[in-house]
């Protein structure tokens, strides 16, 4: 401090020439001393062991036994050596692509229901917001499971309207519908983050809609969806990467067999049991690059398909 | 006006109804628990316990392995609380070097955080379970809590976005007033972005309390169960007359989460609808 004070009091004209160096070194390490926990974190949890999977992909290992190189191996089984792979695949897929879009569809209908300036709106809010708030845990999957019972409330409903009772675990079609139901009550947060996009569109755009004759119809598709839009492409791609990784309802409901004959064998399921079931660790390693292979895709595939119906507003939106 | 009226009522009345109805396989949870299990699922169409009973939370809550439920909740409580402390003082060092902080490799740094936000954690999964192993930090809670301390993506990123709306004239008033780097974060920043860390708080909570994978990839004695883990057990070791008990332990897990909703709404509320954190 002081002598930093004499040097200005010396020569004010021609400030800080060398300090600056000094001062760019200690700039640099404040901010690596901040950032610091972030960097060693994903060197020694992220990064290490991402080399160490992709080497594992390429090897037998046990986890007993050194870890045995097998090229291809693994990579070319899943697709043609393993039917359970495939079908696990292609369940996860019908999970994805059938939860998904009606999950984002149901939240946003609701969204719309609930941006009214009713009282109540609060209330129906966290009564909707609920299920999403518990659905991960392990109580509500030990409730999906037992409402889908032989004798649970499901059958019972669906009786009382006229209909066949179901036996949602005799059929691995319906153990997976029972699956995908489980991700569609869980709308509510998609629910809230559309409402408070729809908040911010300025009511002003819907008056002058009226004013020059648009139906409700037309709000929609032209005002609504667009001014949207950037909202339901962030939903899309959250919701995609997580339905794809989904894991405790498919263990729980299943009791962690993937039953019936596989019926739940969600893709995060397969390749738990194959590596800690199994002890296929490198077969489980190469199964997880292939899931990030897919999740990369699918979400640069909604990315490149957002320019032809994302619209970004020049201020404002997201 | 009698128009108008018949809309309101026809409002309420489906959108309330609506949600009557997805809540009901909780409130049918609810009562159930209340109900002999044996009767369970032959009175199932009907809500009301007949005869009521509390039986089923004494006889759940003795748990099983020797251990009661008490364990397990004591259990998961410290787990909750390693990944609070971890998370609440990592992610706010970081959020704050990234957000208030210049120096070389900011922006890649940042940019390794974002894609971090998207790996799926099962690609990680086998090599940090064979480096635990190497550690020998198996069947405790090691490799759970420890990586908490090193920041996580989600909140480093709801914290920079938060303290960007900070006004810098506060860091450079208390700079000029002869404030240090880590006084700023420590008495400016700390102190105004509460909202943020209560979200992250709140949502690191749901997140732990929650928590199935980790568990069961990485606790294997009894005495060491969190509570999702004893869920699990209790439904493994399901025999013909135990839903009652279960359902009775699923209501107390649900119990803590439901509060911390009601107490803390708005944090909940405006964590998920401006940063999309999934609930």
């Amino acid at each position: 401090m002081s002598t930093q004070l004499s040097h200005n009091e010396l020569a004010p004209k021609q400030p800080i020439k060398k300090p600056k160096l000094k001062s760019r070194v200690r700039r640099n390490l404040t901010g690596y001393f901040f950032i610091g926990p972030f960097v060693i974190g994903f060197l020694s949890f992220t990064i290490i062991p991402i080399i160490a999977s992709l080497y594992f992909s390429f090897t037998k290992y046990d986890l007993f036994s050194s870890p045995e190189w097998i090229g291809l191996d693994n990579f070319q089984k899943m697709f043609s050596d393993d039917p359970r792979y495939l079908h696990s695949l292609k369940i996860t897929f019908i999970y994805v692509f059938g939860g998904v879009p009606l999950r984002l569809g149901f939240a946003l209908l609701v969204a719309m229901l609930l941006n009214t300036a009713s009282r109540a709106v609060g209330l129906y809010r966290t009564m909707y917001y609920l299920p999403s708030l518990i659905g991960g845990s392990v109580a509500v999957a030990i409730m999906w499971r037992n409402i889908f019972g032989d004798d649970g409330i499901i059958n019972i409903a669906l009786m009382g309207l006229g209909a066949d009772a179901v036996r949602w675990f005799g059929n691995p079609t319906a153990a997976l519908w029972m699956l995908i139901f489980l991700s569609i009550w869980q709308f509510g947060s998609s629910m809230l983050i559309f409402l408070a996009g729809l908040k911010s569109i300025p009511k002003t755009y819907y008056e002058a809609a009226s004013v020059d004759g648009a139906n409700f119809w037309q709000k929609f598709v032209k005002i609504t969806v667009p001014m949207l839009s950037p909202v339901i492409l962030f939903n899309a791609i959250m919701q995609t990467i997580a339905a794809f990784m989904t894991f405790v309802p498919a263990f729980i409901i299943s009791k962690g067999t993937g039953g019936p004959l596989d019926g739940t064998l969600l893709y995060s399921l397969y390749l738990f049991k194959q590596g800690f079931e199994y002890f296929n660790m490198g077969y489980a390693s190469a199964m997880a690059w292939i899931m990030l292979i897919i999740i990369a895709i699918l979400t640069s595939v909604i990315f490149a398909s957002s320019r032809f119906w994302v619209h970004y507003e020049s201020e404002g939106g997201r | 006006m009698g128009k108008s009226k018949v809309r309101y009522i026809l409002y309420h009345v489906l959108v309330g109804g609506f949600a009557i109805l997805l809540l009901y396989p909780v409130i049918w949870l609810l009562m159930s628990s209340f109900k002999v299990s044996n009767e369970i699922f032959i009175t199932a169409e009907s809500l009301i316990p007949m005869p009521f009973t509390f039986e089923n939370y004494p006889q759940g809550w003795k748990g099983f392995g020797g251990y009661s439920f008490g364990v397990f909740i004591k259990n998961t409580v410290i787990f909750v609380a390693f990944m609070l402390i971890g998370h609440l003082i990592s992610c706010s060092l970081i959020a704050f070097g990234f957000a208030r902080l210049k120096f070389i490799g900011r922006g890649f740094w940042f940019a390794i955080m974002i894609a971090t936000l998207m790996l799926p954690y099962e690609v990680v999964m086998i090599p940090q379970y064979i480096i635990f192993a190497k550690l020998e930090w198996l069947n405790s809670l090691k490799p759970l809590v420890v990586p908490a301390f090193f920041g996580h993506p989600f909140f480093i990123f709801l914290l920079v976005q938060f303290i960007r709306t900070i006004p810098r004239e506060l860091d450079e008033a208390a700079t000029i007033d002869g404030c240090s780097t880590f006084g700023i974060y420590r008495r400016i920043i700390l102190p105004l972005i509460t909202p943020a860390l209560a979200t992250t708080a709140i949502f690191t909570f749901y997140w732990t309390w929650d928590n199935l994978l980790g568990p069961v990839l990485y606790l294997n004695s009894p005495e060491k169960y969190t509570v999702s883990m004893a869920l699990n057990m209790f439904l493994s070791n399901e025999t013909v007359s135990n839903w009652g008990a279960m359902f009775a332990m699923s209501i107390v897990t649900l119990i803590p989460v439901f509060v911390i909703f009601f107490i803390f709404q708005r944090y909940v509320v405006e964590g998920i609808s401006t940063s999309g954190l999934k609930g």
